[in-house]
């Protein structure tokens, strides 16, 4: 019998970052807000109460301070856990991440390992301003020397993190934050999967599709629309951007022969992009249509009453499994 | 007061004539030129003439196309060996690119430096040995790394101890150019808010490429630091008692728990920004005879003279930079290329399918076309200028 609690996803990083700082404690927690407020969406809350301020403090407003002192901390042999408040406020530290954090295990030769874990609230549907519904995983994808992970549930949650902290790599983690609140079982006793393998959430044998962090539940959501209507949806999480999980993803596409990738962020030169390029060089003679991408649009993120239109939805999903079916 | 003022008080122990006398107010550096003994005064002079040699040599190695690049420190000598031996030996060094002196006063093999600018690896000195870093080429971005570390050392209770051998402090250099960049204001930032252990050593060398300093700043330098809770001091960059004095007073203190500190080292870029670079195009040649009768080694060289330091050390020393020219210019030759294998390890710690797919990938192309040739870069090696 499992260990097993139910928890939002919000509660099982806390949870997962809480175990982490108790095994290592190499481990610290910096960023805006994190340490008293437990951070805007309390993901780090109470963990000052049980760490100090010696494992967990508030940086100043300076994103760029923030990676640039996690990496010389790491040097240090820290084991830093960043948070960027929001996704659209990381470009200022976008230099440190890319020209820093990502080279240096290889400018060094191996002398130095990055063991570092950005934390990203990331992605739309909160009503928010500007700046704050972004979804940049594609501009650390294309980076080299970086790691790219996203959860959709809890129990991923827990163990991604924990796993992204025991990286001997640079971790981007980022966090699905209008699922922060969506809860799920979490099994304490021990992780189902490494951190960069996919996962199927849902068998089907006519469509696949492929997604991660947000919109893992908009895919099941047309997995479950699709199937009154008699059509078997496979659903894949493939949690890691970078790198992927192909060969889950050719498993699946070589039984049925159509593929939909999915995400918030605008298709173009996007996460999607890469895995429809992929899926044709490796799965050429087993296609029975041309891999569909369905994202957001290619407009900066619109004002929040727009963003019903930009989000694709279980009902654009579908749309896109009648276009992947009419071949 | 501007940038360029020239009547701002600085800390100079060295006239230019190399008469040494210490002003009432910095008898607090003075006293650590007193622990200095003779050999210490000949170690400084050598290394400062060594310096300078492998520069020219390295120029000149430049000019023959041996390497892509070079970044000469001509003229910084004294702030670069003064400082670097003000640095404990188990502090930690982050240094900009130009930081030639720096390195060899901690141990890194001048040939190293050579490898790099000939673009044979990205430096490949092991920094956890020498304590000195690799090179960051975009600007300011290594001084984060040096307050991060700082901080760390807090955390370690590596700080204000008194425990002999125990307290550390990191350094960090930049130059008058970089101190525009967000990166080393929120440095300062950091470190006050932390109290870190760390001096912030500005290299002012009154140009960054072509751009003079009064372009990166209204004020003068050592004060950029004040507003964030990093107090400032300025140091003649051309003497090298002052430099190392001054150095050592403020990493000691650092070291002793009293927080960071900013010195702005005023000196002159005499040479070029790179062998890329074409100072004739920018400014007059006044200003570099100006700075020229303050060359940091001839003034020196007139102290020691003066304390009656005979000629046969100075022929000594010239005799060993002949020396240094003929190994350097044999050692670059003798250059192996780098292995294939060089670009895809360690670009990620843990295995990653990607690069184990490329790595593969290309080697099977490469034993395809019968084997991986010798990379023909030697004797035309095309000149680029990709730093600041």
């Amino acid at each position: 019998m499992s260990n097993s609690v139910e928890l939002s996803i919000a509660k099982a990083i806390n949870a997962g970052m809480r175990k982490a700082m108790q095994e290592d404690e190499k481990v610290l927690v910096f960023g805006e807000d994190v340490a008293r407020l437990g951070g805007v969406f309390r993901v780090t809350e109470g963990l000052l109460d049980e760490f100090g301020d010696k494992r967990i403090f508030n940086s100043p407003i300076a994103e760029s301070g923030i990676v640039g002192t996690a990496i010389g901390l790491a040097m240090r042999g820290f084991r830093p856990v960043a948070e960027i408040q929001f996704d659209g406020f990381i470009y200022p530290a976008f230099n440190q991440i890319v020209s820093q954090l990502a080279k240096l295990t290889n400018r060094s030769e191996g002398f130095f390992q990055m063991p570092v874990v950005i934390r990203v609230p990331y992605g739309g549907g909160i009503g928010a301003v500007e700046h704050h519904s972004e979804s940049p995983e594609a501009y650390f994808a294309h980076t080299a020397g970086l790691r790219v992970v996203s959860p959709s549930n809890a129990n991923d949650a827990y163990w991604m993190i924990q796993q992204a902290i025991q990286s001997k790599d640079p971790v981007m983690f980022f966090e699905p934050k209008r699922r922060y609140w969506q809860k799920g079982m979490v099994n304490l006793d021990q992780a189902e999967q490494p951190l960069h393998a996919a996962a199927t959430l849902r068998q089907g044998k006519d469509v696949t599709i492929a997604t991660y962090g947000p919109m893992v539940v908009t895919a099941l959501q047309a997995a479950e629309l699709a199937a009154t209507e008699g059509i078997n949806i496979e659903v894949i999480d493939i949690r890691s951007m970078s790198p992927i999980d192909f060969g889950h993803i050719v498993e699946s596409v070589k039984r049925t022969g159509r593929l939909i990738v999915t995400h918030e962020a605008g298709t173009f030169v996007s996460i999607s992009s890469e895995i429809a390029a992929k899926i044709a060089e490796l799965c050429f003679y087993h296609l029975e249509a041309p891999v569909l991408r369905v994202g957001g649009f290619d407009v900066p993120y619109p004002a929040a009453k727009l963003e019903e239109l930009y989000l694709p939805d279980a009902d654009r999903l579908m749309e896109a499994v009648d276009r992947v079916l009419a071949y | 007061m501007t940038a360029q003022s020239t009547d701002i008080p600085m800390v100079q122990l060295l006239s230019v004539d190399g008469d040494f006398s210490v002003p009432k107010e910095h008898a607090g550096y003075a006293e650590f030129v007193r622990d200095l003994r003779e050999a210490d005064f000949l170690k400084f002079y050598r290394d400062m003439a060594r310096i300078r040699r492998f520069d020219n040599e390295a120029t000149a190695l430049q000019r023959q196309g041996q390497m892509g690049l070079w970044v000469p420190a001509v003229g910084q000598e004294a702030a670069q060996i003064g400082s670097g031996y003000g640095v404990g030996p188990n502090d930690h060094i982050f240094p900009s690119y130009r930081e030639h002196g720096v390195a060899i006063t901690h141990g890194v093999d001048l040939m190293s430096i050579v490898k790099m600018f000939r673009g044979v690896n990205h430096g490949g000195w092991n920094p956890h040995e020498t304590r000195f870093h690799l090179y960051a080429i975009v600007l300011g971005t290594q001084a984060l790394h040096a307050t991060g570390y700082a901080m760390g050392l807090n955390f370690d209770g590596k700080v204000g101890t008194g425990i002999p051998g125990n307290d550390l402090a990191v350094i960090t250099y930049f130059g008058d150019g970089a101190t525009a960049e967000g990166d080393i204001s929120e440095s300062f930032l950091f470190a006050a808010l932390h109290k870190t252990p760390q001096v912030f050593f500005c290299q002012n060398n009154q140009w960054a490429i072509s751009s003079p300093v009064g372009t990166q700043t209204t004020v003068p330098l050592f004060k950029r630091g004040e507003g964030f809770g990093v107090p400032g001091v300025r140091v003649d960059g051309n003497d090298v008692l002052a430099c190392y004095a001054v150095t050592k007073k403020h990493m000691d203190d650092a070291r002793a728990g009293l927080g960071p500190t900013l010195i702005e080292a005023l000196t002159y870029r005499m040479g070029a920004h790179t062998t890329s670079d074409d100072p004739s195009k920018y400014r007059d040649t006044e200003e570099l005879a100006h700075w020229q009768a303050k060359d940091p080694i001839t003034r020196f060289e007139k102290f020691l003279r003066k304390q009656g330091v005979g000629q046969d050390f100075f022929d000594e020393v010239e005799q060993a930079g002949i020396q240094l020219a003929a190994e350097l210019r044999e050692a670059t030759f003798a250059l192996q290329e780098p292995e294939l294998e060089l670009m895809f390890d360690h670009v990620y710690s843990e295995p990653h399918p990607v690069i184990e797919e490329q790595r593969a990938w290309l080697q099977g192309y490469e034993e395809s076309l019968g084997g991986h040739a010798p990379i023909d870069d030697g004797d035309d090696a095309v000149s680029y200028g990709g730093t600041h």
